[in-house]
């Protein structure tokens, strides 16, 4: 094992130190976290995890479509160029530093990126990493035939150069600075073995990949686990153990119980569900991490759906709704109520955003100040219109078919009636989500790209995907000043001045109320006692994400 | 027989066009697609989603699809999962021994206690042993298996500590035992319902038989009761029981959706369930015809074994 020299100089110790400490910060909200002695790192690997997960990882170029289950083993077999720490700092990994404006990497106007690489990373099969295989891997995501993930970003590089084995150059069409969070969450593929395949899409890569990464590929049993060896020559951190195994237990009970009976050695990526939470924090030689995610919990609604143009009643229906029930009853206090888009570990985060109170009085004078008035049946209606509608989540998700009851209940308290339309996750997210054929949805999302803010896919006017554009704003959302700041905020490189256009756009947005946020998501993840160095990682989309630092203390 | 096989062949060729068009019509009409997994993320916009629907094939007409999909099929070729783009023949097959395990053990054992129920309840009717095996096979049919799987995981792996909570094997290591340890739990719990189907049908295919004339016969004719029942009774009781069997034959390669979900059995149920799950087409669709095939011969087979096991059936 080669001891670590990281491109920010920081030594393995005080590194696991800092991972050790922010898995600390980031479990806490009272919980009892994995890491609460010290311990000192083997000087071989020795051992193995096992980790258990409700999701089957099955793709393994990690420039392909893949779930954060798939980029959970994506952060043991590759490595992007730089990866992003739990306090949402970039760190260098395949290159030597990351480049900004200070450091010359980045020219004044953000065109110009000049990345230095190291040179003593090696690919799994001993081949020398350099920088045609990050020029490779550039070229292969703006490949037309190749299925790639997304080229957000990716597209906007030109005129790659390889200046030496150890440094690349390119141009961007435009300055876009969420690139640098996109870059690492970007791994690198490598060129000498892909260019050989005749399709990369079907190349035997896919499916027994190699990597620079801290574990080498071992075996996969399709449908039960996957095995990952250490790799001896790794250029960073770690690893410490011999083996990592990803075991796929679909059911969320039977995952839980393997946990309890010791058969699995992290529960992570689902969590433990919430009613098993209390239990699971009696559990001799187990502990839990409540680790924040960044997924937003919210109720999505179609703008353009006649009531809901109306903004009086959003913000009626958000005034009666009584959040904090919901949060106790349903989910035993664990989800952090939120009024963002952004999670609050986030740099953009911001904090002065008016807080929702469950004011349902309030909300019936809203409504008809509006000309909301109320029907012979009890239900408001304006200009013929009933304020009627419904709502759809994925069947078969307990908490979110209980909070529709919830909900149906505190708003049928203001005239309004909702019904409950749920499908099966493959209908609900195919069309009926991506074309708005939705009234309003239930919904957990995601809104950063990394730890970077940037959510011009989400809110700018063209990227309705219902109007022919290219994003996720199903919201149907329009608001030319958004538009502008969107702009503004993805060609700005200062994180303040970032910070404080992502601010107005967060201010906004709650003022508009272009959805109804309800909860910022956290995970308990269940640790067996004595596994050191797990970190949770608000800013990656796994916490499996630095298993290389992973130990059992001795 | 070659004709009868012919004739068969035929009729199962014509079969299975038509499972393989209504599997495909209403695989693809269904609403929801392999791409909804992807909608949610922040990732990936509509555009990607089109392009990745292009590149899959998805975005052609229904017939076309299934004229594609069928000459490929036709040609050996059954295309590769949208989840991790193996082979769908290679995806069937990594699932096929699991499955094979589980339900040749489960099966072997329900078909052995199954029919020394039956036959004992049907020698013995009305005793308290029938009453109580009766009332005991209503209860196994009653009761969803995935019910006696947590009660068994509850009861002999997190209280007792006994058993392991599911898996096919410790990771690295794999030992005889070790495969042995794993399978008690699911392959009884399965097998107490086939148990129960298959004491039911003895009992009643004995009863038919010990009222039949050449019973009598056979006893008058002063041949000693193990006699009359082992040769006589027993071997005539069996011959419905072929069509149980053939019935069965499908599914010890097709295996138990619930029981692989509760136990984590990665066998051919779960794969069905998942490949549903993620609207993985060309697994599903090579899983139903490899289901359908599975039935086909299944049937065949009992035909065939009918004939062997009862001279007075000829086929042709």
């Amino acid at each position: 094992m080669i001891d670590s020299k990281a491109g920010s100089g920081t030594s393995r110790r005080e590194i696991l130190g800092l991972g050790v400490g922010a898995a600390s910060l980031l479990g806490g909200l009272g919980s009892a976290h994995a890491q609460t002695r010290s311990a000192v790192p083997p000087q071989k690997p020795r051992g193995q995890v096992i980790a258990g997960i409700s999701q089957e990882p099955t793709v393994f170029n990690p420039l392909m479509p893949g779930s954060e289950v798939d980029q959970g083993v994506w952060w043991q077999l590759f490595n992007p160029l730089w990866s992003i720490d739990p306090q949402g700092r970039l760190v260098a990994d395949l290159a030597t530093e990351v480049p900004s404006v200070g450091n010359g990497g980045l020219s004044a106007d953000g065109l110009v990126w000049k990345i230095k690489l190291r040179k003593d990373v090696k690919w799994h099969d001993g081949t020398p990493f350099t920088a045609e295989d990050v020029k490779y891997t550039l070229d292969l995501i703006n490949t037309p035939g190749f299925r790639v993930r997304n080229r957000v970003g990716h597209s906007l590089v030109k005129e790659i150069t390889v200046v030496a084995p150890d440094e690349i150059h390119w141009r961007m069409e435009s300055a876009y600075s969420p690139y640098l969070s996109i870059l690492a969450l970007t791994f690198i593929v490598p060129r000498h073995i892909l260019e050989k395949a005749q399709d990369p899409n079907t190349a035997p890569f896919n499916s027994a990949p190699i990597g620079t990464g801290a574990f080498r590929w071992g075996e996969r049993v399709a449908g039960d686990h996957l095995l990952l060896q250490a790799n001896p020559t790794h250029h960073g951190e770690g690893p410490y153990l011999e083996r990592v195994v990803f075991k796929y237990i679909p059911d969320l009970t039977m995952l839980y119980t393997q946990f309890r009976t010791g058969q699995i050695d992290y529960l992570g990526l689902s969590g433990i569900s919430a009613h098993f939470v209390k239990e699971a924090q009696g559990l001799r030689g187990r502990k839990l991490s409540l680790s924040p995610t960044a997924f937003i919990e919210h109720i999505a609604l179609n703008l353009e759906f006649v009531p809901f143009a109306d903004k009086a009643v959003r913000e009626a229906l958000y005034l009666g709704m009584n959040k904090q029930a919901r949060i106790e009853a349903l989910y035993y206090g664990l989800p952090v109520p939120t009024e963002s888009f952004l999670p609050q570990q986030s740099w953009a985060y911001d904090s002065s955003l008016p807080a929702q109170r469950h004011d349902p009085a309030k909300a019936n004078a809203l409504l008809d100040a509006a000309g909301w008035a109320s029907g012979s049946d009890g239900i408001r209606q304006k200009n013929g219109v009933r304020l009627e509608f419904a709502n759809s989540t994925t069947v078969g998700n307990p908490g979110r078919e209980q909070s529709q009851q919830l909900l149906m209940q505190d708003w049928r308290a203001l005239g309004v009636a909702m019904r409950i339309n749920n499908m099966p996750g493959a209908v609900i997210w195919g069309e009926f989500w991506q074309k708005s054929k939705f009234e309003s949805v239930m919904v957990g999302s995601n809104f950063m790209l990394g730890n970077d803010p940037d959510v011009t896919p989400r809110f700018s006017s063209k990227a309705i995907p219902a109007k022919a554009g290219s994003g996720l704003n199903t919201y149907q959302y329009q608001n030319p000043e958004i538009d502008r700041l969107l702009a503004e905020g993805a060609s700005q490189f200062d994180q303040a001045e970032r910070k404080a256009t992502y601010g107005k756009i967060q201010k906004i947005i709650r003022d508009d109320l272009v959805l109804l946020p309800i909860y910022q998501t956290v995970m308990a993840e269940g640790i067996k006692d004595g596994l050191q160095g797990f970190a949770a990682n608000i800013n990656c989309s796994s916490n499996c994400w630095n298993m290389r630092s992973w130990f059992w203390a001795s | 027989m070659i004709p009868f096989l012919l004739r068969r062949l035929w009729q199962s060729l014509i079969l299975l066009a038509i499972v393989s068009m209504i599997g495909f019509a209403i695989l693809y009409l269904a609403p929801g697609g392999p791409m909804s997994q992807f909608a949610q993320s922040a990732q990936m916009s509509q555009e990607d989603l089109d392009r990745i629907a292009r590149q899959l094939g998805l975005d052609r007409t229904l017939p076309v699809q299934y004229w594609d999909w069928l000459l490929r099929m036709l040609s050996g070729d059954w295309g590769r999962s949208f989840r991790d783009n193996s082979p769908v023949w290679s995806v069937i097959g990594s699932h096929l021994r699991a499955t094979f395990e589980l339900m040749a053990v489960s099966t072997l054992i329900a078909i052995a206690l199954g029919c020394w129920i039956g036959i004992l309840g049907a020698i013995r009717r009305y005793s308290i042993f029938d009453m109580v095996a009766t009332v005991g096979a209503m209860v196994a049919l009653s009761i969803p298996t995935f019910w006696f799987g947590l009660i068994a995981i509850y009861l002999f792996s997190v209280q007792l500590g006994w058993l392991p909570a599911g898996n096919r094997q410790t990771i690295g290591d794999g030992s005889f035992l070790d495969v042995a340890h794993h399978l008690i739990a699911p392959a009884l719990v399965l097998a107490l319902v086939e148990t129960a189907i298959w004491a039911r049908f003895m009992r009643s295919a004995m009863l038919d038989v010990i009222g039949q004339d050449y019973i009598r016969t056979a006893r008058a004719k002063g041949l000693p009761e193990q006699a009359v029942l082992r040769g006589h009774a027993m071997r005539n009781a069996l011959l419905p029981l072929i069509t149980l069997a053939g019935l069965q034959f499908p599914t010890l390669l097709g295996g138990a959706l619930v029981t692989e979900t509760v136990f984590t059995w990665p066998g051919m149920g779960r794969l069905f369930l998942d490949s549903v799950e993620y609207r993985d087409y060309p697994v599903v669709m090579g899983i139903l015809m490899f289901s359908a095939v599975m039935v086909l011969l299944g049937s065949l087979l009992a035909d065939m074994l009918y004939a062997v096991a009862d001279p007075r059936i000829r086929m042709g």
